[in-house]
């Protein structure tokens, strides 16, 4: 779908490290192939399982998590509306994630500063959405498909297949910050 | 009370069945998800004309752009399709038959969500959190009014902005300084984490709970709508505060600009001698409401 960003950068996910620590924050990046989606519920699954010592149901490694609960798709369509919700609940689970390999993150709003540090030391990336464009912004995904967690219903985690969808770097991996 | 006359209410009293109730608030919950009132359209396409900074202008486009998509293929503007607030207001000449109000109204949002593809973001209990599986129950406010008509408002609530909503029970010595500044700090606070631009709900005076709901219901008015009935200062003090918003800066999406609200709309009410309870309601640009009046 035309953006209407006016777009600098267009970037492959999963990420190219090289690429990804290059971005500063206010850039505005569009971004083309798969992402994992996971919101609260599923943090707080992730987060038990590891204090458990249990291997986690997908691979974080060198991943992007975009956070995100879509509505239900309609009859022959990929997914509902599909916009970021405020990262900053995730921040207790955050930097235990990004130790695992956890590369960037999608959201909208501030994060915390033991993940801003956390990021900082795993060279990470947190990128905002357009917050409230769910309808918009699900034209730019192609697929989408729950890899883990299927109870949790709109809190499902799943794998999204994006092509051309627009973010802004709000934390870069050298700590400079838009907000 | 033992006069010997029976008298048939029936005759008085107008009867409505609460499953057209149920039909209006199944109807109400799909329509606002895919299309906001038209002062809310308008300021937003208004907003996207003079917003002075080229990220924020950006944002607004897209923002307008998401509406059109929302209305054309039937996709929720937003997908937090919110917890779904019912405000009832019941004239006492009505008799509301066919069964109990409150299971109608849940019934009403359990249809509009399953049938209009929303999101069902409701946990039964807010520590164990299991999904209710069908947005059920409503938060609902009865008020029961003169006359024989039944008005019915659906405000479904996000909560990105909803977290970010806050009472401040000022001391009247506080004045309207006190007010402005908890209004702003508030704002401040919300700022990129409730998406901007905000339509941003006051409610003074009252008590606790009072003021909250008098927050919640200014959300409801038009944005921009002047109101006679209200004392002078209330004008004013919209006018200011929006524009003290707008000077933070915070702007579309929280990315910079000078469109950080589209609206402040407060409502008062008498107070107690000791107190001046604040509640600020923040609504993001998605301020979604219906009335119906049957």
């Amino acid at each position: 779908m035309q953006t209407v960003f006016i777009m600098k950068k267009r970037l492959e996910v999963p990420f190219d490290r090289e690429e990804l620590i290059k971005l500063k924050a206010g850039d505005t990046v569009v971004l083309s192939g798969t992402l994992l989606v996971a919101r609260d519920a599923a943090h707080k699954r992730f987060f038990e399982a590891l204090q458990k010592g249990e291997e986690l149901p997908v691979s974080l490694d060198g991943d992007t998590i975009y956070y995100m609960g879509p509505t239900p798709a309609r009859p022959g369509k990929v997914t509902g509306s599909a916009g970021p919700t405020t990262a900053g609940r995730m921040d207790k689970y955050t930097p235990r994630l990004l130790d695992m390999g956890l590369c960037a993150m999608i959201g909208k709003g501030r994060r915390s500063e033991e993940v801003c540090e956390a990021m900082v030391r795993n060279k990470a990336v947190y990128f905002a959405a357009v917050g409230g464009a769910g309808a918009y912004l699900s034209k730019c995904i192609t697929a989408s498909e729950v890899v883990a967690y299927e109870d949790l219903g709109p809190e499902a985690v799943r794998r999204l297949t994006v092509e051309d969808f627009p973010v802004i770097v709000v934390a870069d991996a050298a700590g400079g910050r838009l907000y | 009370m033992g006069t010997g006359v029976s008298v048939d209410w029936k005759i008085l009293m107008r009867e409505i069945d609460v499953k057209i109730i149920t039909e209006n608030i199944k109807e109400m919950c799909i329509s606002v998800n895919h299309r906001l009132s038209d002062d809310m359209e308008e300021a937003m396409r208004g907003a996207a004309k003079k917003e002075s900074c080229g990220r924020g202008r950006e944002v607004l486009d897209i923002l307008c752009k998401n509406l059109e998509v929302a209305g054309q293929e039937q996709i929720p503007i937003c997908q937090d399709t919110g917890m779904a607030v019912v405000f009832l207001e019941t004239g006492q000449d009505v008799h509301l038959t066919g069964g109990d109000l409150t299971e109608a109204v849940n019934e009403g949002v359990r249809q509009g969500y399953e049938e209009g593809y929303l999101r069902k973001s409701v946990v039964s209990d807010p520590v164990i959190r299991d999904n209710t599986g069908d947005n059920t129950p409503a938060v609902i406010h009865t008020e029961i009014v003169p006359g024989d008509r039944v008005k019915i408002t659906l405000a479904p609530k996000g909560f990105g902005s909803e977290n970010m909503s806050r009472i401040h029970m000022l001391k009247p010595a506080d004045g309207i300084e006190g007010i402005k500044e908890a209004v702003l700090r508030t704002v401040k606070e919300a700022g990129p984490n409730a998406c901007p631009p905000f339509v941003v709900g006051v409610g003074i005076g009252g008590d606790f709970e009072k003021c909250a709901i008098l927050a919640k219901k200014a959300l409801l008015r038009k944005v921009g709508e002047k109101n006679a009935d209200r004392p002078e200062y209330v004008g004013a003090l919209e006018r200011e505060l929006l524009e003290e918003i707008n000077k933070t800066g915070i702007g579309p999406a929280g990315l910079g600009g000078d469109t950080t609200a589209l609206g402040v709309n407060i409502e008062v009410f008498p107070t107690h001698i000791a107190g001046l309870p604040v509640a600020v309601s923040i609504c993001c640009h998605v301020n979604r409401h219906e009335t119906r009046v049957l």
